[in-house]
């Protein structure tokens, strides 16, 4: 039942509008059939199974909307849903933000979400990957703790002004940490695919393994301002909530780093090194998203939604260095008079074809980071965000890895990383991120990065 | 109800943002139907078919937990209602062990042959798991307590109040900030309804109610001149209350330094929200702090999460066990310390009690997810680390007869594991109030209400930011300070807390969105202090500039 097809599901929700009498309806039907194994002290701690099939319904008279959902799809059920969520519009305040559904839309070509083996993973193939986590770390008197996760599942939605979008998708996430027995090492590694092949969980554990050989007896070097490679996870963590935060509303507003002093926005403005493009792209066959968006949000606006069934399209977010578009819900784009912009569902930069051992050759005193940890807002007007490094952090002298020093906390801008651009590297495709879907980001070597103290931690 | 599901379905979007973390949500449902009940009989009956099921699977022990979980969400911003959202989760979920290991599985559907299938497939899953089984898993015993019930002992259910009484309390909320100079503001009440039935073949069937309560806001302040903002968030406490927390008495408030209403047990979010707007303003206009050393004077507001992420999760004892070291880090707290008797965790007037039977508390529960009944116990005394949070499975590691109850699933669908008790350190046993600890400080800070948080992944290295920070100077506020967060070591830090204000300034803080575990799971916890005092910590200065 978890994966309905294209013409299921929209027979479901033809039957669901049909049921309306509101002034307008707007139906989702999804489904997700996952599973997942988690291993920790060189054994499997809990493995399970979870399918979902759920129908939500939101209607509205005038400005008054209200939502139900149900999880059975028999005639009464369906009819009783819609029912429900009519009583609950009458009953609802005003929302002087409303937005009445789109019409129908072209959304092109359907991206490569569904992949049939990820959708195929089994129980048995859970337990091989982590076998091959555990067996060859405990070779090497390593630890392993691991997460395996897997989905598979469709989206659907139609709405009483004609419009109709489906989409299915695939996904695998794999992360290992590998901590050296006596304490003094620890290792990580991250994969995400929509296509299960592209994953060897033996070879994703191997490097896992190394670094926390690499990374044992760490030393402590003093904080301060860092050269740094960070590897595409840590690069894209702090690209991550930069990417977050375009919304125009809250710039407009005057409460976020894209607020000009004086009023406006600092859309078209140049607020990175040149070097710096970062795009949306549905279609990108690393880290393809469905080509519509379920609102993310406020689906009959207000509160910062894309509104449901809105196109996804390949847009530039930032161009040679400028801010060029930021995140318009359908409500605010009313307001401005410019067309409302759907919620990016995946994220990628353009990067170079430097790898990280070219980046470590051509550094003469740096710090090699594996991964980031704990990153928190601490001041939002300038983007400052705090954390650690984790995992596999090493000094860099005269091109080569010199020796593994003590986790950092830095204090940092992702803005004014990305003005301190020294190298972009390869790019790699890195899991989640705000607003789901996948990116795909470059290692990066950036200069003056800021570590404000050490930390004790392996 | 996954995360973006209720944010897509609340309209919070960016206001989603300022939320620390969210309990698990359920379908959407009429306000009504979350005061109707799931008969206590009915719910025996259907626990007996998944205990039978998965004893004549070949279970040697089982669990069942039927689960209600009920939240409630009412949102607003500046003149608006953003969205008004009630949600409703209800199933069960079946714990077995067979051949020494553990299985589980759940369903929502309620009938009887659906809940055999459930713990049929738990115990093929304790079979299949057995197979990688390294060793057998030990249960600490526990008695049955036969037919037993426990509520949260509330005054009013918050989802009995009608919703134009909570949209008009926020609406004027809103208002207030605005008329007090706030540009924006996001406010919201966050209503949490656990009903809950555990049943085991240790022979209890426990029926509990647990309510919880958050109201909240967020201001923002302009200055457009210069293109900066500021902000102010609540100083609530999210607590294990009805809807009387909201009900503020005189008596419930407790002026800090520098004529700041502080909350005890019931909150006026009005007058707070008035105070907030003009102190928002403030804050634009405050000093940027010189970096350096400060004896740092921190209000229970704050210092709850300080205490959360530095004590707390060290002292959980599956994360010093190696269970956590792929996602939320394992911990600096190793068994070897607490073995010597002698770890010096903080100073000698620094004592954590791990507490769940606190009233007003988020952790409060009679019962934990595993039957056993909750109590209260020290962590650190006298400064030395003394005991960990244990469940019915650990509790042989630590030499313990019986689990500590530490063991919460976040609905029916999770498997229970080992979740953080209310941690609270205790107050000065000398009678000491705010004002007679800002006297004695000649270079320092006092900082009210929490903000940015960040710890290391064994828990060593911290930093917190705040709301509000006031400068002190030889033993007077002399005015506000902004760009401030404090870095520290957790043993450094502990053991330079000098002194501790009385039990009357003894307050609760807390959160509904303690995250651990993969696929990840939240906690609702509560952290009490009254006002400490830390000497020679730290405070680097945030400002920056990005053009």
């Amino acid at each position: 039942m978890a994966i309905l097809s294209k013409d299921d599901a929209k027979k479901i929700l033809e039957k669901v509008v049909g049921f309306s009498k509101s002034d307008g309806i707007e139906v989702t039907l999804n489904g997700n059939d996952g599973g997942n194994i988690r291993y920790a002290r060189n054994s499997v701690s809990t493995a399970g199974e979870s399918s979902n099939v759920s129908l939500s319904v939101q209607t509205y008279f005038g400005k008054k909307s209200g939502g139900a959902s149900i999880n059975e799809f028999d005639d009464a059920s369906l009819e009783k849903v819609v029912r429900r969520a009519e009583e609950l519009a009458q009953l609802a305040p005003e929302n002087p933000e409303f937005m009445e559904p789109l019409g129908p839309q072209n959304y092109g070509t359907d991206p490569k979400t569904f992949i049939e083996s990820t959708a195929k993973i089994t129980p048995d193939y859970r337990a091989k990957s982590a076998s091959n986590s555990i067996e060859p770390a405990s070779k090497k008197d390593v630890t392993a703790a691991g997460f395996l996760e897997d989905s598979r599942g469709f989206s659907s939605l139609m709405n009483s002004k004609g419009l109709f979008a489906y989409s299915q998708s695939t996904g695998v996430d794999f992360t290992v940490t590998m901590r050296t027995n006596d304490g003094t090492g620890s290792g990580w590694v991250a994969r995400n695919f929509n296509d299960v092949s592209k994953l060897d969980a033996a070879e994703a554990s191997q490097i896992a393994i190394d670094k926390a050989l690499q990374s044992r007896n760490a030393k402590a070097i003093e904080p301060g301002k860092y050269t740094v490679i960070l590897e595409p996870n840590a690069a894209a963590d702090l690209l991550g909530l930069m990417l977050a935060g375009m919304n125009a509303r809250q710039a407009d507003e005057g409460r976020s780093y894209l607020s000009k002093k004086g009023g406006g926005t600092k859309l078209g403005e140049k607020i990175v090194d040149e070097r710096v493009n970062i795009y949306t792209d549905p279609w990108n066959e690393e880290v393809p998203v469905a080509n519509w968006s379920d609102g993310g949000g406020g689906r009959f606006g207000g509160g910062g939604g894309g509104g449901g069934g809105q196109p996804r399209t390949k847009m530039d977010l930032i161009k040679n260095g400028v801010v060029s578009n930021l995140i318009y819900d359908r409500y605010w784009a009313s307001q401005k008079n410019v067309e409302a912009t759907s919620f990016p569902g995946n994220r990628i930069m353009a990067g170079g074809n430097a790898s990280i051992e070219d980046m470590i050759k051509d550094t003469k005193k740096g710090v090699l980071v594996t991964r980031f940890w704990y990153i928190r807002a601490v001041d939002p007007q300038t983007l400052l965000y705090t954390g650690l490094t984790r995992d596999g952090t090493f000094y860099i002298e005269n091109g080569k890895i010199k020796h593994p020093v003590k986790n950092f906390r830095f204090n940092e801008s992702p803005i004014i990383m990305l003005n301190n651009l020294e190298t972009l590297g390869k790019q790699m495709r890195v899991a989640g991120g705000f607003g789901g879907g996948s990116s795909l980001i470059p290692a990066m070597k950036i200069r003056d990065f800021t570590f404000s103290s050490l930390s004790d931690a392996v | 109800m996954k995360r973006r599901d209720f944010i897509y379905l609340t309209g919070m979007g960016a206001a989603a943002s300022m939320l620390p973390g969210l309990p698990v949500m359920g379908n959407p449902i009429d306000p009504a139907q979350a005061l109707e009940r799931v008969d206590v009989g009915l719910k025996k009956q259907l626990a007996d078919v998944a205990l039978n099921a998965a004893r004549s699977k070949g279970a040697t022990y089982t669990d069942v937990r039927i689960g209600r979980y009920l939240n409630q969400f009412v949102v607003t911003r500046e003149s608006n209602v953003q969205n008004i959202v009630n949600t409703e989760s209800y199933g069960l979920g079946i714990r077995v062990i067979s051949n020494g290991s553990w299985g589980f599985a759940a369903t929502d559907k309620m009938d009887k042959d659906s809940i055999a299938k459930a713990a049929e497939t738990a115990v093929a899953i304790a079979k299949e798991n057995s197979r990688l089984l390294t060793e057998p898993v030990q249960l600490a015993p526990q008695k049955g307590y036969g037919e037993v019930s426990w509520k949260t002992p509330i005054e009013k259910n918050g989802f009995e109040v009608p919703i134009k009484e909570k949209v008009d309390l926020l609406l004027g909320v809103n208002d207030a900030a605005i008329k007090s100079g706030a540009n924006y503001i996001t406010s919201l009440l966050f209503l949490i309804n656990e009903q809950k039935y555990f049943a085991s073949t240790d022979g209890s069937y426990i029926d509990q109610d647990a309510h919880r309560i958050w109201p909240a806001f967020f201001i923002t302040k302009i200055d457009a001149a210069t293109g900066k903002f500021e902000t102010r968030n609540t100083l609530s406490a999210p607590m294990g209350m009805g809807y009387e927390y909201l009900n503020h008495r005189p008596q419930d408030k407790i002026t800090g330094g520098g004529g700041i209403t502080l909350y005890k047990g019931r909150y006026d979010m009005l007058e707070d929200a008035k105070a907030g707007g003009a102190q928002a303003g403030e804050k634009l206009k405050a000093k940027s702090v010189e970096p350096g050393k400060y004896d740092l004077i921190l209000d229970p507001s704050h210092l709850w999460l300080t205490i959360h992420e530095s004590v707390g999760h060290p002292t959980e004892l599956d994360r010093v066990l190696g269970y956590e070291a792929n996602f939320a880090g394992t911990s600096f707290l190793t068994l070897d310390k607490w073995e010597s008797k002698k770890f010096n965790f903080g100073s000698k007037i620094v004592n954590f009690v791990a507490d769940k039977t606190q009233v007003g508390s988020l952790g409060a529960i009679g019962y934990d997810d595993e039957g056993v009944g909750c109590g209260k116990w020290d962590l650190i005394k006298d400064g030395i680390l003394v005991n960990y949070q244990t469940i019915r499975d650990q509790a042989h590691i630590l030499g313990l007869k019986a689990s500590q109850g530490c063991c919460y699933a976040d609905n029916w669908s999770s498997v229970q594991f080992q979740r953080m008790p209310n941690v609270s350190l205790q107050p000065g046993k000398e009678k000491k109030n705010i004002d007679d600890m800002i006297k004695g400080v000649e270079k320092g800070i006092y900082i009210i209400g929490d903000g940015s948080f960040s710890i290391d992944q064994q828990r060593y290295n911290f930093q917190f930011g705040g709301q509000l920070f006031y400068e002190i100077k030889n033993g007077k506020i002399v005015g506000m300070l902004r760009d401030v967060v404090y870095q520290a070591n957790t043993q450094e830090f502990w053991n330079s807390c000098v002194e501790i204000a009385d039990s009357n300034d003894y307050r609760l803080g807390g959160a509904f969105g303690d995250g651990k575990g993969q696929p990840p799971q939240s906690n609702s916890v509560s952290h009490g202090s009254s006002t400490a005092r830390f000497n020679g910590i730290n405070v680097i200065n945030t400002a920056r500039n990005i053009g």
